[in-house]
């Protein structure tokens, strides 16, 4: 199976062609703002970080970046430096030389403040953007296609419709060669067992049990009590007997291959097939891990439901049940609450996730994308 | 027709109810070629699970194909399965 894409000169692959408009500190993000509001075909990528991070943090926030402006999806990125950032271009651009990924710089301090850098900021994106329309598709086997699976805004619908499905849509995946990766480790808690005994290797079965068992830690040293009261109350009265039958629903969206590879946030795997990413359950942020770690698309579930999409990539939304469809139809892509209609199964919903995945990696716009939704931001922990 | 229960993976031993369910009600899930009819011996809430078959005390209680916990007393077909006769084998810093 394949489909039409982007193979780049750094050997990754695209789904869309996006010229990426890159501020490389939060106090140049206004004048990238406006650079790409000038020049059509770009997209912004808004963010908190690029200041003031020392440590395993700064390591995190430099992956991450160079996660998105190396991604497949990006022809080419504009980064627009204020000058006298943590990360400035400096950092960055060695590695984006190594990967070949081709890239401009603009500064606010050598570059004649706001009005200069955003003229010369114009002219360079203008360019790009030309160069950008050149290339070509062409076509790529399924298994180059790298899929990150999130849930937000859940329901007691999630883990018995729309995680479920995905989870048929990740094996058909994985079993064409593909790569889906599902993250969001607070919600791995209680199941640390069923997901070691699907690891690959032991490397695997002991980065698993570490990862959950470091986010039980991170989460406690809040001074708050995340496991004693799980389920809480209000999950026994719906129906949850305990904390494996809780996280089982969430994980269920990664379907039931085996693990080969557990990744830090933003990390790119070496491996195909299903890959763990640790990473925060704060759904933007999230996003933009999956995105880092080169997932060219993003399925995520909802039941409640959440709009957001993200600026250099596809989200395909499915709602939980069909109330949310009806209330968010415009936002909506899959609806998985057919299951409980009758008017669906997991498998037949698991397909029609599967298949809009492939017509999304073949160029159909997503109702995100559709909508404007350019949802980024970048997990870090502290700001000193 | 509205499915009043739902199988999530073929080595589950229990459905979850879709509605509210009588004692009595005969239910029927389906997965991948397998089918199972349960006769509902009480009643079962949305969002509520029942076991599809017996399940002997200390036996794994089985949904999304992995063991949500074990039996603390012997479950009968058609029984609501809950934390009144079952139990999470995690965090269990008591035992």
């Amino acid at each position: 199976m394949e489909f039409q894409g982007y193979r780049r000169k750094t050997g990754r692959v695209g789904i869309r062609n996006h010229v990426l408009v890159f501020p490389t500190v939060v106090c140049s993000s206004e004048v990238a703002r406006m650079i790409s509001e000038k020049v059509p075909g770009t997209v912004y990528a808004r963010h908190g970080g690029g200041c003031g991070h020392v440590g395993e943090d700064k390591e995190q926030v430099i992956r991450t970046m160079l996660g998105i402006c190396g991604h497949g999806n990006v022809a080419s990125v504009l980064l627009v430096a204020n000058g006298c950032e943590v990360i400035t271009p400096d950092v960055l651009t060695p590695e984006l030389d190594k990967i070949g990924q081709p890239y401009a710089v603009v500064s606010v301090q050598e570059d004649g403040g706001t009005p200069g850098c955003v003229e010369k900021g114009v002219k360079l994106a203008t360019k790009m953007v030309a160069d950008a329309a050149k290339l070509k598709k062409e076509a790529i086997p399924v298994s180059e296609l790298m899929v990150g699976l999130e849930c937000g805004g859940s329901d007691a619908f999630s883990g018995l419709t729309a995680n479920p499905s995905l989870g048929v849509m990740a094996d058909k995946l994985v079993a064409l060669g593909g790569t889906a990766i599902f993250s969001e480790t607070t919600e791995m808690l209680g199941c640390e067992n069923v997901l070691a005994q699907r690891a690959a290797d032991d490397k695997v079965s002991k980065d698993i049990y570490r990862v959950i068992a470091d986010a039980e830690t991170t989460a406690m040293s809040g001074g708050v009590d995340i496991r004693g009261t799980q389920p809480a109350p209000g999950n026994i009265k719906g129906g949850l007997s305990s904390i494996e039958e809780k996280s089982l629903g969430c994980i269920r969206k990664g379907g039931s291959s085996k693990i080969v590879q557990v990744v830090k946030y933003g990390e790119r795997p070496v491996k195909k097939g299903l890959v763990i990413m640790d990473a925060t359950a704060a759904d933007v942020m999230n996003n933009t891990g999956l995105l880092a770690a080169g997932c060219q698309l993003i399925v995520f579930t909802t039941g409640r439901g959440t709009p957001v999409g993200a600026n250099i990539a596809p989200v395909i939304k499915v709602s939980t049940n069909s109330v949310l469809y009806k209330k968010m139809t415009p936002n909506i892509d899959v609806n998985a609450g057919v299951i409980v209609d009758g008017e669906g199964t997991l498998e037949s919903v698991g397909q029609q996730v599967f298949d809009r995945v492939m017509a999304t990696a073949n160029g159909e716009l997503t109702k995100a994308e559709a909508l404007g939704h350019r949802e980024f931001d970048i997990h870090f922990r502290m700001i000193v | 027709m509205k499915p009043k229960a739902i199988l999530i993976d073929t080595k589950d031993n229990v459905a979850t109810a879709f509605q509210d369910l009588k004692a009595g009600d005969k239910v029927t899930v389906a997965l991948g070629g397998k089918q199972v009819t349960t006769a509902l011996v009480q009643d079962i809430p949305f969002g509520h699970k029942f076991a599809l078959a017996d399940i002997a005390l200390h036996a794994p209680v089985m949904k999304y194909g992995a063991s949500i916990g074990l039996a603390t007393a012997a479950i009968k077909a058609g029984q609501h399965v809950h934390v009144h006769n079952m139990e999470s084998q995690k965090g269990r810093g008591d035992k």
